[in-house]
């Protein structure tokens, strides 16, 4: 025993420094520490934001004039599914999978999360739905065309009669993401009940560490029913039974709900860490406490429950008796109470604040904004005479890209902006963060907006033609997807260019107040030399208390 | 803080760390199961809109199901939880022999359900395509046998896994959890046969 040297033991790895020959290369690696999965998911899915960026500006291109003239009309259905499919199960899902694997352990005071290994194989099932997604544009007929909500009968049909075909591998892709989300909440869920530092309490927990709580038990109660009717999909097309086949007698409508139950609750999976990226960002940028914490937190959850109760607004129009479309209609308005809460808390923690506008400030500002704005025609779609009117026009597609666009994807950016420097230790550059900035805010406002007003008129969706008099809007909104694909150049030259060399950026530029930057940029290999033991609520700004009581022994070098 | 009391603290905090990992594994397996049987619990609530809704829900020429042989099945399946109890306290008293007994035995019973199983699917006169009748039983036998199959194999692995020495010294997770797997999947048996057998 006595040979056993204590160094070794106790000892504490730092994480390589930017030059360092292993720093890059660790990314390529099984590693199971969460830093550098959460990494290698955010950068994973950024390359599909990109390939599913391009597919929406084939999309954009195909709809800048009235005539379908760009491409095939069944190269149109093929882009569309693959543009919602790949956005959905392989960039908003695993990059906020990747920045919740990068800090919630870092905000709770763990050393990593409770299933390291199945953390690591958990990331690499994303790959390879992405091959598999991919591989689809190689078989004959081409990749699914039936949308990313693939409803049967439309879904069922094999024009070209192989087995592996575009809807076959689509499924698969999508079984296999299940899998690797539902063994990313079981470790979510179980990391943030039983490895929470000495004094983290449930209401000392950062609001970002509540919504991740909340959002993985949205998938572990919602995915399987979308599971399920997989499975029983996957059986109609290749085993030859009539679960969904109306002419045997099969129900394509009990299909609709399997798919609601989980794709409502997913918008939450989404949305919900978004808000609590918000909740981070607002008390540091605004230098105050945030307005009402426990309410906030629990309004998570109430969101959670609420969101197993939704899902039939998306079937106003799918012969659904009346009764039903009324209930329905009420439990959606009542998502509205727990959000307002949040929007509210937002606003007063702003409210006379000593405002910093810096980008991931900026980004979370108008990343509100556009949510108030998808809320309120949120509101619109969910009363049933609206929806019965709009139901299948360009409207509904305005309002879901505020939602993912004007509102998810504005909050990853400020995310990815705000703890950049503790991820790598080094700034990013703020003037190409603003230009990103303004030139994604245009970018979303041209692409979106007119949406409303072109579905308000009739336009359907889903056409790569339309009538003459909606030429102008679309023109408007091509130049706007146009616009975001180029907004994407400054955000990659800033993350590249910064990381490479950046300015060092120390353990806390934004003099942010939580357990992630009392320790070094980047933290080391299982983040806390000791255990922080946690005696304070989160976001004390202006309150001059200490948030633990050993600050000193945490990292080896403190400053 | 001297090198040994430096190692002795290392050491305890390891032990600590370890009997963590087992109370989060115990938790986590928890946490799946709940999800997991959501997927049966979807299958279910399909089968009660079929079957409530369907205009002609026997295939032409099937009668209904013999409720007989799956009722040994169903006896069988169900007490092989209470055998797999009792080599948990067996394994829990350290007494390894009569652990792998009841394990053996629950395994076996396992097995004999499958077996049943596979009788009583080549014995029927309708396939997986005959309506939805069909589609829906060998759905949700099927899904379930699978579960079966899984647990049984956890059973075996364990029964060989027991004769590593000191195999139980730091935790004994893996018969806890299929320990636990088993009881599910006894559970989601009564349910199905209550759906499928007695609900005809």
């Amino acid at each position: 025993m006595a040979n056993i040297s204590v160094e070794e033991l106790s000892g504490n790895r730092a994480q390589p420094y930017p030059g360092a020959p292993d720093n890059w290369k660790r990314f390529f690696t099984f590693s199971t520490d969460h830093k550098v999965i959460g990494i290698q998911y955010i950068v994973t899915s950024f390359v599909f934001f990109l390939i599913g960026g391009l597919f929406a500006m084939i999309i954009r291109g195909e709809l800048i004039t009235p005539e379908a003239n760009l491409v095939d009309r069944t190269i149109y259905n093929a882009m569309f599914t693959m543009h919602g499919s790949v956005m959905l199960f392989l960039w908003s899902f695993p990059v906020l999978v990747g920045l919740a694997n990068y800090l919630v352990p870092l905000m709770i005071g763990a050393r990593d999360m409770a299933f390291p290994r199945l953390n690591a194989a958990a990331f690499w099932m994303v790959p390879v739905v992405g091959l598999l997604m991919m591989s689809s544009f190689f078989v004959p007929g081409g990749p699914s065309q039936s949308g990313w909500w693939a409803y049967p009968p439309v879904s069922l049909q094999n024009p070209t009669g192989n087995l592996i075909n575009g809807q076959v591998l689509w499924l698969l892709a999508v079984a296999i993401s299940g899998v690797s989300s539902i063994m990313g909440a079981v470790n979510f869920v179980t990391t943030i009940f039983k490895m929470r530092a000495p004094g983290m309490t449930f209401f000392r927990m950062p609001a970002f560490v509540w919504t991740v709580l909340a959002a993985q038990l949205i998938q572990l109660f919602g995915l399987p029913a979308l599971t399920a009717g997989a499975v029983m999909l996957l059986l109609d097309i290749v085993a030859g039974t009539s679960f969904f086949r109306p002419e045997n007698g099969g129900n394509p409508i009990l299909y609709q709900h399997f798919f609601w139950f989980y794709s409502h609750p997913a918008v939450y999976v989404l949305a919900l860490p978004v808000f609590g990226i918000f909740s981070e960002i607002f008390p540091v940028y605004a230098r105050k406490p945030l307005f009402g914490y426990r309410v906030v937190a629990v309004s998570s959850l109430i969101i959670t429950g609420l969101s197993a109760i939704v899902w039939v607004h998306h079937m106003y129009a799918s012969g659904t008796p009346g009764w039903m479309r009324m209930l329905f209609m009420f439990t959606t308005m009542s998502i509205s109470v727990p959000t307002g809460i949040k929007i509210f808390a937002w606003t007063a923690t702003v409210f006379r604040g000593k405002l910093r506008l810096d980008t991931p400030m900026l980004f979370a500002l108008a990343g509100v904004v556009n949510f108030v704005f998808a809320g309120i025609t949120g509101i619109m779609l969910g009363s049933v005479p609206v929806d019965i009117h709009v139901n299948n026009t360009y409207f509904v597609v305005g309002h879901f890209h505020y939602v993912v666009y004007g509102t998810v994807v504005f909050g990853i950016y400020a995310a990815l902006y705000h703890w950049f420097p503790k991820m790598t230790g080094r700034m990013y550059y703020e003037g190409l963060g603003k230009v990103h900035f303004w030139l994604t805010w245009l970018g979303t406002t041209l692409n979106f907006l007119p949406m409303h007003p072109v579905g308000l008129m009739g336009m359907p969706r889903r056409v790569a033609s339309y009538d003459p008099e909606f030429a102008f809007w679309n023109v408007l909104a091509s130049l706007g997807g146009f616009l975001l694909g180029l907004s994407t150049l400054p955000f990659i030259l800033n993350m590249v260019s910064s990381w490479i060399q950046g300015e060092k950026a120390g353990n806390n530029p934004w003099r942010a107040i939580g357990l992630e930057w009392l320790i070094s940029s980047p933290p080391p290999v299982e983040n806390f030399e000791q255990l922080p033991i946690v005696i304070a609520e989160p976001y004390g700004y202006g309150k001059d208390e200490p948030l633990v009581s050993n600050l000193a022994e945490l990292s080896e070098s403190p400053g | 803080m001297t090198s040994e009391a430096s190692i002795a603290n290392q050491v305890e905090s390891s032990i600590v760390e370890e009997h963590n990992e087992e109370a989060n594994s115990k938790f986590g397996f928890w946490v799946f199961l709940l999800s997991e049987s959501v997927i049966f619990l979807s299958f279910f609530a399909g089968y009660i809109v079929y079957k409530t809704s369907s205009t002609d829900w026997l295939p032409p020429g099937v009668e209904g199901l013999d409720t007989h042989d799956p009722a040994i099945n169903t006896v069988v399946l169900i007490s092989s939880s209470f055998v797999i109890y009792v080599a948990e306290r067996f394994l829990h008293d350290k007494k390894l022999w009569g652990f792998r007994v009841f394990l053996l035995t629950t395994l076996l019973m396992g097995s004999y359900f499958l077996y049943g199983q596979a009788v009583e699917w080549q014995g029927l006169e309708f396939g997986l395509t005959s309506g939805l009748y069909g589609a829906t039983f060998y759905l949700l036998t099927g899904f379930h046998g699978l579960h079966v199959l899984t647990g049984v194999l956890l059973q075996t692995i364990m029964f060989f896994r027991s004769f590593i020495p000191g195999n139980y010294d730091k935790s004994s997770f893996g018969i806890d959890a299929t320990s636990l797997f088993w009881h599910f999947v006894d559970v989601i048996w009564i349910i199905l046969y209550g759906l499928i057998y007695v609900w005809q």
